[in-house]
């Protein structure tokens, strides 16, 4: 059983704004197969528990309301390893520039 | 947000009227035709006017960079004595990273003038950056309506990084999975909100752009001596075509050659839930481009204003390994790091000034920021969680969604050309498929067709006659 999470707290709904066979007739078969989902942030309109209903109030003001999805859900988009595809082009270009014979 | 699908559908053109504040049915002037001009002189926005309001929001007057290094690249591996020397409009300076600025701060200015309280957006990529950027400065709330991750929970990384953008300056983001029902979503977020429709394809925005077009005309001239020889515009709704290519005619640049460039994401659906994530570029690709150049009335408002078709000389696609590695040498040889997505147009560039003489000039209209998820990095790992195999190669080879070849050296880079024949015709099927069996067309719609595909009468004649199995008059 989870906590209650406070009032004000920044958090994600989660909704299902179309069921599958509410969706648009000419959308391809593996996106027929799957809801349309939505997801959105604000902060806690009243306390609430993560997978139970919930009410927000968006950045634009609006109360909204859906299943207590990610609490201060985080950012964790970034960059990742290196790629060793691209590691050598730099010094490929740079070398070529210097001596430009050299890859005639 | 209690509406069915069918029935928000059906009030469509009620939220929209309310929402741009434009009566499109006042400039129809045939079963296809509209006054076109009319639509965007009636707005009030002249160049002047516009760069009036851009500049009270630090938006345009961006450099022009010569690419000195990249130029010399070109010439390493074109034949003797060729290569045109290439500069680049670096429109990541403004606010919020990109052109999209330009293309969002007449529609804020609008909305703000008109009263609204606030305004809404429809967009995945930069615009929404731009628009909620533009909304704070003026003091409006802002809502963006972003398709953001598949069915698996899995988020573009580069959606990701302008969802984060939008919440930082103060919008309400809206993530959705995979489908063109975002267009329902965003019907019911207008007609709920009442907020104006900061649609990328009013007037609003393509007036917006044309500053770009007007402002690099007169860079070039100053350091050059001469206008562009072309212009290489990343193509994907036609907005960035459009406003570029009519701000370059404002500005007497009646010579410049306008190319639109894609990202070849041919065989990838555009409503694809297994597809989404195994796109590498978000946009500036063919999944945009193609079907807004044959047909731009498909957008979020009645009439798109951004028309490109009208305005190409030449229409190109390069692959997305071509753009990744173009992307590593600005960074490595200009010691810019911009994109990449914005930087189709340079790779194209890059192909297209070989066949140049060294004389010529040839301007790469825009740059993008670079960020986490906004990279060729961050693409490239989440397509080799996907299963699909990155490797240096010919790029001919590659196949999108299932690999991605990076050149093993620069000669290797090359365009293709898109058929525009193809795609006029493909036009005029799509207008014809738009009238009802008993719609006549008029001259005013002949006309029009003419104008739109930059053909003639007589060859757009041919075309409708062939198109509804009817005669033409002798």
């Amino acid at each position: 059983m989870t906590d209650t999470v406070p009032k004000d707290t920044w958090v994600e709904i989660h909704r299902i704004a179309l069921t599958p066979d509410q969706r648009a007739p000419q959308i391809p078969a593996d996106t027929k197969q799957v809801p349309l989902e939505m997801r959105v942030k604000g902060f806690l309109a009243a306390p609430a528990r993560v997978g139970e209903p919930a009410e927000i109030v968006t950045p634009a003001g609006r109360r909204l309301g859906g299943v207590l999805g990610e609490v201060n859900p985080a950012y964790d988009h970034g960059f990742g390893s290196p790629i060793p595809a691209l590691s050598s082009i730099g010094a490929q270009v740079r070398a070529l520039l210097r001596d430009p014979g050299r890859y005639k | 947000m209690i509406d069915s699908y069918a029935n928000i559908m059906a009030e469509r053109a009620d939220i929209m009227r309310a929402s741009v504040g434009i009566d499109y049915t006042a400039y129809q002037t045939g079963a296809l035709a509209f006054d076109y001009d009319r639509l965007l002189t009636d707005t009030g926005y002249d160049i002047d006017t516009a760069r009036r309001v851009q500049r009270r929001t630090a938006v345009g007057d961006t450099p022009l960079v010569e690419l000195g290094n990249i130029t010399e690249l070109v010439r390493a591996v074109a034949a003797p004595g060729m290569g045109a020397r290439i500069f680049l409009k670096d429109e990541a300076a403004n606010p919020s990273g990109s052109f999209k600025d330009r293309r969002a701060s007449l529609s804020v200015h609008e909305a703000k003038k008109r009263g609204y309280a606030g305004v809404a957006a429809a967009t995945s990529g930069n615009y929404g950056a731009a628009v909620a950027s533009q909304a704070a400065k003026a003091g409006l709330r802002c809502i963006v309506v972003q398709e953001a991750f598949d069915s698996h929970a899995i988020a573009q990384p580069e959606i990701a990084e302008k969802t984060r953008a939008c919440e930082a300056y103060g919008a309400e983001v809206i993530r959705l999975s995979v489908g063109p029902e975002l267009f329902y979503v965003f019907l019911c977020v207008l007609k709920e909100s009442r907020y104006f429709n900061a649609s990328l394809y009013t007037p609003y925005s393509i007036l917006g752009v044309e500053t770009l077009g007007f402002e690099l005309a007169g860079q070039a001239r100053e350091q050059t001596g001469q206008f562009p020889d072309i212009v290489i515009a990343t193509h994907a709704g036609g907005g960035n075509v459009t406003g570029t290519a009519r701000g370059l005619q404002k500005a007497g640049a009646s010579d410049t050659q306008m190319v639109a460039a894609s990202v070849d994401l041919s065989g990838l659906h555009m409503a694809s839930d297994r597809d989404f994530n195994r796109k590498s570029f978000t946009t500036g690709h063919t999944g945009f481009s193609i079907p807004f150049t044959t047909w731009p009335d498909r957008a979020d408002v009645p009439r798109n204003a951004a028309r490109a078709l009208r305005y190409m000389d030449r229409f190109v696609t390069v692959t997305q390994g071509e753009v990744f590695y173009i992307t590593e040498v600005l960074a490595a040889l200009e010691g810019l790091q911009r994109g990449p997505a914005g930087n189709t147009s340079l790779a194209a560039a890059f192909v297209i000034a070989q066949a140049l003489d060294r004389d010529r000039i040839i301007v790469v209209q825009e740059t993008e920021y670079t960020g986490a998820g906004k990279h060729p990095l961050a693409q490239l790992n989440l397509a080799r969680r996907l299963g699909i195999d990155i490797r240096r190669g010919d790029p001919r080879d590659s196949r999108p969604g299932a690999s991605i070849v990076i050149p093993e050296h620069p000669s290797q880079l090359a365009v293709v050309d898109v058929d525009l024949d193809g795609v006029r015709q493909s036009y005029v099927r799509h207008a014809i498929d738009t009238l009802g069996d008993d719609d006549q067309l008029s001259e005013a719609d002949f006309d029009f067709l003419a104008t739109e595909t930059r053909t003639s009468r007589r060859y757009v004649e041919d075309l409708v006659h062939e198109a509804r199995g009817t005669t033409r008059r002798l």
